[in-house]
Parts: structure tokens; sequence; C-alpha cells
């Protein structure tokens, strides 16, 4: 009850564009590989402090529209973005940008679990030491624990910071790897199917943290399972073919869409 | 008969058992090809193989047991006289009957009762018909000739008869074993296995015997000087002996050797390690796809150049190169335009070798960090660090065992390359620091004491096998060690 009604709210608001404060703002945001192209004219604008689904059948450009929004395409050969994305007004694509700091403020997490064959603690402090975050070892060894403790994982391995992150299970190395991207204190992080390498319960653990983190960090996430995008977003954008078909507050996407692929895509009657 | 139409014999007997043995299988089945254990084709290669593989070794048994036979037997029948001469005039005696048998098939009847009745003038006969003798032939020579011939020939029409007898022996028996439930396919590929086998086998026996046959001669080595001697002598000077000199006047001391071999291939490794290592770091970061199509097949072009060649670059262009520059050095800051690098040196054959060694640390460093995973690449990036801080930070630390893997397997080839030092070392033998001064290497002393005019037995010929072992041993040690190294590393992966 409660949640409709802030949702209807929410819904309000979107009709005076000025009153919802968007992190990152979408213009006809299109990019080819090659000769290929993958995304057509995406308008999508994420919100402050929310999290955002991106879903859609295999293939349909959810993960490549994530890559644009902290330049990771340009370490693609031969991909190319048009259009225009902003973060806090700033466009990402300007070449006066540094790409460097853009991705220090927009962090992201990989379908993979893929920490560096360093001990935990370094691959924590991997981001703060190349930005220059800690000036003194307590300045680190503090940044280490709160990002550990921000990604739910302090608890596990506190006691052997100094072994391999390598050595940690899938679900661990997951929330290592979010906590390695909460330690540069970014914006905006992006999560590219997080939980896909997880079983149930690391992925609920993984929910969770997306949960809390959603009080400091705005986050975009791709996600194949309808019921994540239902328990962990609020806002929902639903991929096809390269184009965004609908974006929409979840609750709403999942009960009533508007758009019929949508709708199919939803029951399963594709992808 | 002829061998080679006797091994057509067998062929063709061979393909009338593949066709007959695939015929029957057929007949067998009766149309339903599923009642046979197998298809019909291995029925047909089963009688093949049977036909040609027992008669082969029939044949080849033979080849090998009826000369040593027939040789025995000539030999036996020598006068007793010539049985007391030593080995040496009777293997004289038997070529020389060996060619009078030869020389006989020539000869027609009326030039055989001829020279028979007469055996001085066999030499000249002979002659005639192209087949030169040593000396006037004795008598019993001419006889014995004549057993050998007559052996021969009766060797040859035994083997004619046996070998087509056992092929088709063969091909009956396995023809007859047809039935339905005949497997007759795990036959067939066991014979494959074991000719497979076979093949491996031969790969590693080889090794094995050039391993043993350099032990063999490294021990008689042994025998003549101490092995502590060798290890741990200082002193290398092997004093060619005179003919008719003592054999164990020299000094074979390998630490000078081992001292150059190590200081060149350290300085050849400070040229190709850095070189190769950035190369590699430019082809798999940075360069586009179109720089990498081009440039790494040219780097690994370097790999193709023959030694020799890299040799006489070294001599003619980079020694007298060093030489002269030093000179002008030397000119500019003391006036004296002396050079201090001499055109043959440690420092030439390093730099050469380490140009040579460039493609192998490069391909080899490109391969393990190309194969460091996107992911760890990505994650890096991802937080905001720089493409170089990403090499230095994470790729490179990642692919460094199998970096030094590689790496290892390069200082081995360094060790064991001959043709740059062995033109641009020098061929002194001795135990200094200085680089621009000629050292010399155990490859370099191998080929120096194995060329000439010598006998195999004096220990200045033989310590080329005892330095060949060595070398062997190390650079074995080392490849081993590589391996390990870059397989560990590999599991890191998987
Ligand atoms: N590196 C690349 N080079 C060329 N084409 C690519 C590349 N990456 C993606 N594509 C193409 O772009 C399109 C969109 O791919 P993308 O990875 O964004 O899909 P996705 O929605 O994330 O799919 P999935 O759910 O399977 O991850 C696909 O047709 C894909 O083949
Ligand atoms: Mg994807």
């Amino acid at each position: 009850m409660n949640m409709m009604s802030e949702a209807a709210v929410e819904k309000a608001l979107d009709r005076q564009m000025n009153d919802i404060s968007y992190k990152m703002i979408g213009k006809d945001v299109s990019v080819y590989y090659g000769e290929k192209r993958a995304l057509y004219d995406v308008n999508l604008n994420v919100r402050e402090n929310t999290v955002t689904a991106l879903i859609g059948p295999s293939g349909c450009g959810k993960s490549t529209f994530l890559r644009t929004l902290n330049r990771m395409n340009d370490t693609i050969d031969g991909c190319r973005v048009t259009g225009r994305i902003t973060l806090d007004s700033d466009d990402i694509y300007d070449p006066n940008i540094d790409v460097v700091e853009l991705r220090a403020r927009v962090g992201m997490v990989f379908q993979k679990p893929n920490p560096f064959p360093k001990s935990i603690y370094e691959n924590v402090a991997y981001g703060p030491r190349i930005h220059g975050l800690a000036k003194a070892k307590a300045d680190m060894d503090a940044i280490v624990e709160q990002s550990l403790q921000k990604a739910g994982l302090w608890n596990e391995v506190k006691d052997r910071l100094h072994e391999g992150g390598t050595g940690l299970s899938g679900g661990q190395q997951q929330r290592l790897c979010i906590a390695r991207a909460v330690a540069v204190s970014p914006e905006v992080i992006l999560m590219d199917e997080p939980c896909s390498a997880l079983d149930p319960i690391a992925t609920a653990k993984v929910e969770e943290l997306i949960h809390e983190l959603r009080a400091n960090f705005t986050i975009v996430i791709v996600t194949h399972s309808m019921q994540q995008a239902a328990r962990v977003s609020q806002r929902t954008a639903m991929f096809h073919l390269g184009n965004l078909v609908e974006e929409n507050d979840t609750d709403k996407m999942f009960t009533n869409p508007d758009d019929q692929r949508t709708q199919d895509y939803i029951m399963g009657r594709f992808g | 008969m002829s061998i080679s139409l006797l091994l057509l014999i067998i062929a063709v007997i061979g393909v009338a058992g593949y066709l007959f043995g695939s015929w029957r299988a057929n007949a067998l089945a009766g149309g339903k090809l599923s009642s046979l254990h197998s298809r019909p084709g291995y029925y047909g290669s089963f009688v093949a193989i049977w036909s040609v593989l027992p008669a082969l070794v029939v044949m080849l048994v033979w080849i090998i047991a009826s000369p040593i036979y027939i040789s025995s037997t000539v030999r036996g029948g020598f006068p007793e006289e010539v049985k007391a001469t030593s080995q040496a005039e009777q293997n004289l005696a038997y070529n020389m009957i060996g060619a009078i048998s030869r020389g006989l098939n020539t000869l027609s009847a009326e030039e055989r009762e001829a020279m028979f009745a007469d055996s001085a003038t066999a030499r000249t006969v002979l002659a005639a018909k192209g087949v030169p003798l040593a000396a006037d032939p004795a008598p019993y020579m001419l006889t014995s000739a004549d057993d050998l011939n007559r052996m021969t020939k009766a060797s040859g029409t035994f083997l004619s008869i046996l070998v087509i007898v056992a092929a088709l022996a063969g091909a009956f028996v396995s023809y007859r074993a047809i039935a339905p439930k005949f497997r007759a396919r795990n036959r067939v590929e066991g014979v494959m296995l074991v000719s497979l086998i076979a093949a491996s086998s031969i790969a590693i026996l080889t090794t094995v015997g050039i391993v043993a046959s350099m032990a063999t001669e490294a021990i008689h080595f042994f025998n003549m000087v101490p092995a502590w001697e060798f290890f741990f002598g200082t002193t290398w000077d092997p004093r060619f002996a005179a003919a008719g000199a003592t054999a164990s006047s020299g000094q074979f001391g390998l630490i000078p050797l081992l001292a150059g071999t190590l200081y060149i291939g350290f300085v050849a490794m400070l040229v190709a390690v850095p070189v190769g290592l950035f190369a590699a770091i430019y082809m798999s970061e940075y360069a586009s796809r179109t720089v990498r199509s081009v440039a790494k097949p040219l780097l690994e072009v370097l790999a193709g150049i023959p030694t020799i060649v890299y040799g006489f670059f070294a001599l003619i262009t980079v020694g007298p190169f060093l030489r002269d520059i030093s000179a002008q050095l030397n000119g500019l800051v003391t006036g004296n335009y002396a050079s201090f690098i001499q055109a043959q040196s440690v420092l030439t054959a390093g730099i050469v070798m380490g140009i040579m060694l460039i493609p192998y640390v490069s391909s080899l460093s490109d391969d393990i960090i190309t194969a460091v995973p996107r992911a760890l690449r990505d994650g890096s990036l991802g937080l905001g660090a720089t493409r170089s801080e990403t090499i230095k930070r994470v790729i490179m630390p990642a692919a460094l065992p199998g970096i030094v893997g590689a790496l290892l397997m390069t200082a081995s080839r360094a060790i064991g390359e001959t043709m740059i030092v062995v033109l641009a070392a020098g061929v002194a033998a001795r135990m200094q620091l200085n680089p621009f001064e000629p050292m010399t290497t155990v490859t370099v002393k191998i080929v120096n004491q194995l060329t000439g005019d010598l006998e195999f037995t004096s220990p200045q010929t033989l310590v080329a096998f005892a330095l060949g072992i060595t070398l062997f041993v190390i650079t074995l040690c080392l490849n081993i060690y590589a391996l390990y190294i870059v397989r560990k590393y590999r599991e890191q992966y998987e």
C-alpha cells in the first residue's frame, strides 16, 4: 500500500521533469560495432539514488548501453558511440573529459567475479591507491574496512585480509568486486548481471546489498531474472533489438506495462 | 626376384586381401550390416594387414640375417693361413671376394673358365669389366667368390618363396577367421595404435640414443681425465698432442668456458629481455589490430633468420662498428685513438645474440600477456585505472610467472647458441669480467675440439662429448623448470 502510493507520487513527479533529479541522462544514444549497429537512438534517464534495472532478451543491447555509461566501450576495437550522455549535466563524451575520472565516478561490477590475483586487501585498495584517495596507511585501512563492510563481506574476511582474493567463493568474490568498486566512492555503480554466476544464497546476499547501497549510490543493473528486477529495482527499462521499448516504474512494468512487447517478454513469450 | 618386385607382389596380395575380406564380410551379412560386429571395410583391412605385415617382417629379418650367415660361411671356408691373420686383413680379403663376385656375374662362361684356369689374369679381366681390384687375388678367393654368388642367389630365391608364402598364408588364415561376431575393428585399431606408438617411440628412442652415445664417449673421457678436474678446473688448455705424444697432457677446466657462456648469455638477455618485453606489451596492449597484424609477423621473421647469418652480421658489422666507435670515444676523451672494445668480444656476441633472442622473448611473452583474462583488464579499467597502470599493476603481476618461464626458455637457447659465438666471441678461454675482451663458450670449444683431423680416442676430442652432455643437462634443467612454471601459471586461470 505504502509502496503503491510512493510509486503513484513518483509517477506524478515524472510529468514535471524538473522535480526529479536525474543522475545520468542519455539522449539519442546509438552504438555501432564496426558496421553493425547495436543500439538505436536510446533515450534513457537514470534517477539519483534509485536502482534502475535493464531487462530484455539476449543480444538486445543491455550490456552495450550499460557500458556507454562509463565509456567502457572505448576499450573495444571498432566501437563507436553517438548521441549525448550526461553525468550531472557534464557530457561524458566531451573530448575534454578525463575517462579515468569518469570511471572513478561511475564504477562497474561485471558478470563474472573478476578479483585481481592479489590479496583481498590489495583488491579493495587498488582503486583508492590509483586515485590517491588515502594518504596514510591508516586511511587506507579505514577505506578497506568501510568498503568491505558496505559490501557485507567484512565479517567473513576480516581475519584473512592478506590472503588471495581468488581463494574466496564465487559469491564472496562478487561482493569483493562490489567492495572494490565502492572503495573509490563512485556516484553511480553499473552492474552487468552481477548474480548470474552465483547460487541462490549468494544471490540473495548481493540483492540485499544492492538494496542497502541504494542509499548512497545510484545503481544501474542488467539482469535476466524478472524476479530479481522486481525485487531490487524501482525503475525498469526494457530493451528489444537495440531499441528501448519502455521505461517505467518497476511495479507498473510488472503489473500493467504500456507496451505489448514488454508484456510478452515478462510473460515469457520470447527471449 | 628383386626386392621392389617382391614388395609389389605383397602390395597386390594386400589389396586383393582387402577386397576379398570386405566382400566376404558383405556376403556373410547378407544385406544386414547390423549382424556384423564391424563394418565390412574393417574385415578387409584386417585381411590386408595380415597379408602384408607378416610378409614384411619375414622379409626384413631375412634381409638382415642372410648376409650375416653368408659372410660367416664364406669366412669359415678361408684357408687356415688366412684365418690366422688379423681381423682387419680378413676383412680386406672378404671385401675383395665381394668385388670379385660382382665381377664374376658380368663374365661369359668362356671368360670364367679362362679366369679360373689362371687366377693371375683375374685383375685385368675384371678391370676390363669395370671392377677394379686392389691386388691380384689369391686362387682361393675365386672359389670363395663363386660360393658367395651361389649362396646369394639361393638366398634370394628362398626369400621370394618365403615372403610370398607368408603373405598368402596370412591372407588365407585371416580370411578364414572372418565371421559375423569376429571383432575386426578392434584388431585393426590395435594395429593402428601399435604403429602410432612405434612412431613416437622412434622420436623418444632417438633422443635416448643421442644422450646415450654422448654419455658413453663422455665416460671414456672421464676415464682419462678425472671428473673433478673437468668440472672444477679453472684452466682450459687441451694442448693438441702432436702424433705420438702422450695423450693426457692437457688441462680441461670447464669453469672458464662456463663463465664465458653465462657472461655472454647474460649480456644477450640484457638486450633481449627489455626490448622483447616492451615489444610484447606494445603488441598485446596498445597496437591496433592492423598494426599488430603487420608488425607481429615482421618481428617473427627475425626468428627465422639462420643464426650463422647473425654470426657474420656480428663479425662484419657489429664487431668492427663497436671497435671503431670505442676508438673514437677514446680519442675524444684521451686523445689516444686506440680502441678499447675488441671486434670479437663478449659485448659483440652478447648484443647480436640478444637481437636474435628478441623475437623469442616477445612472441612468448605476447602469448602469455594475451592469455591474461580480459575480465581482469576490464576490472582494472572499470575502476578508473589508465592503461599503463593496468599493465603495471594487474597484467604484469598476473603474467609474471609465465613470463619468467618464457625467459628461462630463452636463456636455455642463449646457452646452447653456437654460430654467433663461434664467429663473434673469440676462442680464448679466459676468466675475466671485462665485456670488451673476447671470451669463449662451451659451444665454441665443442666446435673447436671436433674440427680438424683428429682421432676419436684422445681426450682432446672426447672432451667435446663431456662438454656436450654438460650443456645438455644445463639446458634440460632450465627447460624443465620453465615448463613447470608455465604449467603452474596456466592452471591459475582454468
Ligand atoms: N565486442 C563486440 N563486437 C561486435 N559486436 C558486439 C560486441 N559486443 C556486443 N555486440 C553485439 O551487439 C549486440 C548487443 O550486445 P549486448 O552484449 O549489448 O547484448 P545483451 O543485451 O547484453 O545480451 P546478453 O543478455 O546476452 O548479455 C549483439 O547483437 C552483439 O552481437
Ligand atoms: Mg550482456
